[in-house]
């Protein structure tokens, strides 16, 4: 609920399981952000409860939200790299939850750490870019760079604010792909949120759709009909609210 | 055709471009200003004849007073240039250091809580209202006269204005990045070193360069309370009415000042 009175998410009983691919669905202002942005309390709900690993993490303060928020990483619409940071370095921040202030003020990271996201630069495939600036760096490169910094977190809860919403077609496939894919290497419990219909059928575990702030669907890929899409927007589907396939 | 068209001008409601009541007001606000203006030249005194006059004096006084300038007194003059922008670097660095906590702490987008944020912005509002003179005098009566009062006279006053710079431009910086450091469990200290130090790091060093224009000019004033730098002997010629000296003095200090400001000019220009 917002300070204006305006209910954001009402009613939303959800359990998500570990290592479960989530994509949620809905127009915007259907509540997806709020939803997502309420797992690590970026925004706080005002009511009822939110338990990770059976903790109610509505009740953390400081230091135990700062702990909460080093095993939930998040990836965003827009990046949100330090675009005159080195890409290594942006990766690296993704680990200062971890590291101890001190040392991070002076930039002193164990040699183990930069190990590991020079290897995760790898595994998106991006690793010959570790010094550049990162606003040398195209849309989906730099999506690329926040997924590393994500994985460098060692989270155990990825998620992923729409984060494709600003990336053309093909593009937005390939770091889908590569969102998927190393979520599932690292046996990562991934909620996704998504616009586009055909891309939550193409990466999804489970479907959770949200109309004006309320769940509307809730099930496995294998439940999903057009029929359901139509109930989520309210309406029929539209070529609008598809991306199409990769080699658009 | 055209008879027509007059016709029907005339019959219609005349449109003005300007309000009339709007141009009332404003023929009332430029008299009023214009008679502003007259009152102060009676209170100082300033008619345009005696400016006219003034001209003539100041001329004068250049071409039999000043010159030629003692150019065996340039020595001297070097010295205690090179000490006015000792003062200057020196100043401008003990602010530049000063003036980042204090930035941070007025910064609305760091400090959350708002009694701290205004505490602060008032803070450093007062520190910049008060002239680097009156703090000079101040350090004088209590360090002694030399050039450490002018230093720390004037490392005071830019610490104040250099705050006020950088927290504006920490407050105008991209959002997204320092959401993400928090989002990953950063704590305050490791957003501002993370997030916001690299996106202001740039608009820092020009700010500082600029803070180190206005100190080596504010510095030269500074000697005339016994601030140090050149000042003081400016002060002391100018006192022996010995205007050979000082002409050698201005000539060089404007050298010096118009040199500085055109390095610091071209650097900052790269910064940006």
């Amino acid at each position: 609920m917002y300070p204006n009175g305006h209910q954001g998410l009402k009613n939303i009983n959800l359990k998500i399981n570990d290592g479960e691919f989530v994509v949620i669905v809905g127009m915007s202002g259907a509540g997806k952000s709020s939803l997502i942005r309420s797992i690590n309390r970026m925004v706080t709900p005002t009511e009822g409860e939110l338990l990770i690993d059976n903790e109610n993490v509505l009740a953390f303060r400081e230091k135990k939200l700062r702990q909460l928020r080093t095993n939930v990483g998040m990836v965003f619409q827009n990046y949100n790299l330090v675009k005159r940071m080195s890409v290594l370095r942006n990766v690296m921040s993704g680990r200062l939850g971890h590291t101890n202030t001190f040392r991070s003020l002076l930039g002193l990271f164990p040699q183990e750490d930069l190990q590991l996201a020079m290897n995760n630069l790898k595994r998106v495939g991006i690793a010959e870019k570790a010094y550049v600036r990162a606003d040398q760096l195209s849309g989906g490169q730099q999506q690329r760079v926040s997924i590393a910094r994500v994985l460098t977190q060692q989270p155990k809860v990825i998620l992923a604010d729409e984060p494709v919403a600003s990336l053309d077609p093909p593009t937005s496939h390939r770091v889908m792909k590569d969102l998927r894919r190393v979520s599932k290497e690292d046996n990562l419990t991934t909620i996704v949120n998504l616009h586009f219909i055909d891309m939550a059928m193409e990466y999804a575990d489970r479907i959770i759709g949200l109309r004006d702030g309320e769940v509307v669907f809730d099930g496995p890929i294998s439940e999903v009909t057009e029929a359901t899409f139509e109930e989520i927007y309210g309406r029929p589907i539209k070529d609008d609210d598809l991306i199409g396939s990769e080699e658009a | 055709m055209a008879q027509e068209k007059s016709t029907t001008l005339n019959q219609l409601e005349r449109y003005h471009l300007t309000p009339k009541k709007f141009k009332l007001f404003l023929v009332v606000t430029i008299v009023i200003v214009i008679g502003l203006y007259i009152a102060a030249v009676f209170q100082t005194e300033a008619f345009p004849n005696r400016i006219i006059d003034g001209m003539e004096i100041i001329f004068k006084f250049v071409i039999d007073d000043l010159f030629p300038p003692n150019w065996s007194y340039l020595n001297t003059v070097a010295r205690r240039l090179l000490e006015t922008w000792n003062m200057a670097l020196f100043s401008t660095t003990i602010a530049a250091v000063l003036a980042l906590p204090l930035s941070f702490l007025a910064s609305g987008n760091i400090v959350k809580s708002r009694t701290a944020y205004q505490f602060m912005r008032n803070f450093l509002n007062i520190m910049r209202t008060i002239p680097e003179v009156i703090l000079a005098v101040l350090f004088v009566a209590t360090v002694g006269i030399g050039s450490v009062s002018g230093i720390l006279a004037l490392s005071v006053f830019s610490a104040g204005i250099l705050a006020k710079l950088i927290s504006e431009t920490i407050e105008a910086v991209d959002p997204g990045p320092l959401d993400a450091i928090r989002a990953s469990g950063g704590n305050k200290l490791q957003v501002i070193a993370y997030g916001v130090m690299p996106q202001i790091l740039p608009q820092y060093a020009s700010y500082a360069l600029y803070v180190l224009e206005i100190n080596v000019k504010a510095s030269v004033i500074l000697g005339f309370v016994g601030a140090g730098g050149i000042g003081v002997i400016m002060q002391q010629q100018l006192r022996m009415f010995r205007y050979d000296n000082v002409a050698t003095i201005v000539f060089l200090t404007f050298l010096t000042v118009s040199l500085i400001d055109f390095i610091s000019n071209r650097l900052r220009g790269h910064l940006e």
